[in-house]
């Protein structure tokens, strides 16, 4: 592992008293507004037990959901400011989603479920088989990048999820429970998987309720009832 | 297709975004692959497509073959036929013979006209014995009952007659009033002569005539063949000439046939015209088969019943589809997709069923159409119009059943299609 990010290092995330409340009735505060600056290079866990938050903490960095207050920058990019689809165009170049369950196609193979990542970017057509290749490469899985994800076991599908995710060269990996469809095994390579790409300095949010996973993280950000509390994870890995 | 920051509110601090595309030709890719994932379900949805565009193409396809289709009177043969009819007593009970002793050369040198001569049953002056036909000169006194047609060289070059033995009498024998005459192989048969080679004679009044030909067939005025025929100059001198019933037959080249009908009366008889009337061949218009039009429309009713049918499918089978690939949406909409691009895809895929369908329909409609035009031995017709509308048409299906299906996926929350 890299030494923590240098504080100089320009935020990706930057939460400024960012809540998000479901207007009812009865109104419902699923995030209760908190500070939070992820920097350039980083690799933080968010932790929590189910329904304490998390998901509506993915769903706003991923820029999946609107905060109701505060604001949210991405990049520096103030995103309250966005319309719908400009924030769906910054969702699909700043950020790669690596989910629990894969979510690839079933009926396409490893190389065009990457593919489909730089479909909607404007990536030019024959740039995109090679750049799908070097990405399955990058996870390991350059001798599968014709295989059929329904052919291969869950770790190579979450790599060729991962490969998707890194394909569009986003600033961000959000990672929404990435081991919890997948044996001890495979859980342990990809994290590493996710470890090797944290090094090569991409920054890394993994959302898990599994306390080992999270003590990965070089910062674990945990989430109860909707409150963010930070505690420093030293000497981790 | 491309999204940019819209009003500058302000653009100094934030940077480009870029664009979100989705290029027509991944559009495209994407449709057919979403088609193709689910091969069995998309044939059985493109069916009522493929019904309801085939029973449109056959149905016009039919119309138009079995509205085109003339009748069997109407070939060739009698598109090139054109007779003269002498009906100068009718006009004038002292005109005589409408047609003159040249006709047959006033007529040949019209535009268009192959053969043209001049014909007609000889009447006896007196009494029936002067035209008895015989074998022999003395025996029979009653002799066989056949008539006599007197019948220029050029006449009988224009009923295409086939011999089966000897030759057709020509100018020279007309010229020399020659006592000539060819006849057809069963009043050979009757009149016991079996070869040529003899030179046999009949009688005809007691008077002998050489049988210098035996005519098998003929393709025009088959009437002729019941008759002995002789040379008109040498009717003329025999028995006179015929007071009415004469009347000329012309062969004419493909498409001259009214254009002949309508000069020859005048080329004949410049002085009096009206004592001949021309018959041209029927006008194949005339002769058209008529569909009845309630028919028709009752098929394209059905048509549009297979049509709605088909539209129900689709918007059915693309709505399944896209409760089924929720998650797929989400992860689309993840990666950058905007809604427009879902709606867009759905769209396509449900547009590319219909397309298909239509295509595949059209062909069935065809074929259809082919093999009742090959069955009833028509000339198939199709409309390039119809040929050209139909795919459109099961596209336009697919496209408008698609709407509703595409407008659910759009309003898919990606953050809900993504969980678990």
């Amino acid at each position: 592992m890299t030494a923590s990010p240098a504080p100089s290092e320009p935020p990706v995330i930057e939460f400024r008293q960012v809540g998000l409340t479901y207007p009812g009735p009865p109104p419902v505060e699923a995030f209760r507004p908190g500070d939070l600056v992820v920097r350039k290079g980083e690799f933080i866990t968010v932790v929590g037990p189910s329904g304490s938050g998390k998901s509506t903490f993915l769903n706003i960095a991923g820029l999946l959901d609107t905060p109701t207050r505060g604001s949210f920058l991405l990049d520096g990019i103030d995103t309250g400011r966005l319309k719908d689809t400009e924030r769906t165009t910054l969702r699909g170049r700043r950020i790669g989603f690596v989910f629990q369950a894969f979510h690839l196609l079933p009926h396409r193979s490893a190389r065009e479920n990457v593919e489909l990542a730089m479909v909607y970017g404007g990536v030019p057509r024959r740039e995109r088989p090679q750049r799908a290749s070097e990405a399955l490469a990058r996870v390991g899985l350059g001798h599968r990048t014709d295989a059929l994800p329904t052919r291969m076991s869950g770790g190579e599908r979450q790599r060729v999820a991962i490969a998707r995710a890194l394909v569009a060269r986003p600033s961000l990996l959000l990672c929404d429970e990435p081991t919890g469809n997948l044996d001890s095994g495979n859980a342990e390579a990809v994290l590493q998987l996710l470890e090797t790409l944290n090094a090569e300095g991409i920054t890394v949010v993994l959302i898990t309720h599994d306390l080992a996973v999270a003590a990965r993280g070089r910062r674990t950000i945990t989430i109860r009832d909707g409150t963010l509390s930070e505690s420093e994870q030293v000497g981790a890995c | 297709m491309l999204s940019r920051i819209g009003e500058p509110r302000d653009a100094s601090s934030q940077p480009d975004i870029g664009r979100s595309l989705f290029a027509p030709r991944d559009l495209l890719a994407e449709a057919l692959a979403g088609m193709l994932q689910r091969p069995a379900r998309s044939a059985l949805t493109m069916l009522g497509t493929v019904l309801g565009v085939g029973a449109f193409v056959a149905v016009l396809g039919l119309t138009a073959t079995a509205s085109s289709q003339i009748d069997d009177r109407f070939n060739v043969l009698s598109a090139t036929e054109v007779t003269v009819e002498d009906i100068a007593h009718e006009q004038d009970k002292f005109a005589g013979a409408a047609f003159p002793d040249d006709a047959t050369d006033r007529v040949e040198r019209l535009n268009g006209v192959r053969h043209a001569g001049v014909l007609w049953m000889v009447k006896p002056r007196r009494s029936a014995a002067e035209l008895a036909v015989t074998a022999a000169p003395v025996g029979h006194t009653g002799g066989e009952a056949l008539s006599v047609v007197a019948a220029a060289p050029a006449t009988l070059r224009a009923a295409e007659p086939r011999l089966s033995q000897g030759r057709l009498y020509d100018d020279f024998h007309a010229d020399a009033r020659q006592r000539v005459t060819v006849i057809s192989s069963g009043i050979a048969a009757r009149l016991g002569i079996t070869t040529l080679e003899t030179k046999p004679a009949i009688f005809i009044g007691g008077q002998p005539f050489t049988v210098i030909g035996i005519v098998e067939d003929v393709q025009r005025q088959p009437d002729v063949l019941l008759s002995v025929l002789v040379p008109q100059t040498t009717a003329v001198e025999m028995w006179g000439r015929p007071t009415e019933g004469g009347r000329m037959l012309i062969a004419t080249d493909l498409g001259a046939a009214r254009q002949v009908a309508g000069e020859a009366p005048t080329a004949l008889r410049p002085d009096h015209p009206e004592y001949l009337k021309a018959v041209p061949p029927p006008d194949p218009k005339s002769l058209r088969t008529s569909v009845t039009s309630d028919l028709e429309q009752l098929f394209l009713l059905l048509a549009g019943v297979c049509l709605v049918i088909g539209a129900v499918g689709i918007a059915n089978t693309t709505l399944v589809a896209v409760l089924e690939r929720t998650g797929e949406i989400g992860l689309r909409r993840a990666l950058g997709a905007q809604r427009r691009h879902v709606t867009a895809q759905f769209l396509a895929e449900s547009g590319t069923l219909g397309a298909f369908g239509g295509l595949l329909g059209t062909a069935i409609g065809t074929l259809a159409v082919l093999v009742v035009a090959l069955i009833r031995d028509w000339t198939p017709v199709m409309h390039p119009v119809t040929l050209a509308t139909a795919p459109f048409i099961g596209l336009a299906t697919g496209v408008v059943a698609g709407i509703y299906p595409a407008r659910r996926a759009s309003s898919v929350q990606p953050a809900e299609a993504l969980r678990g």
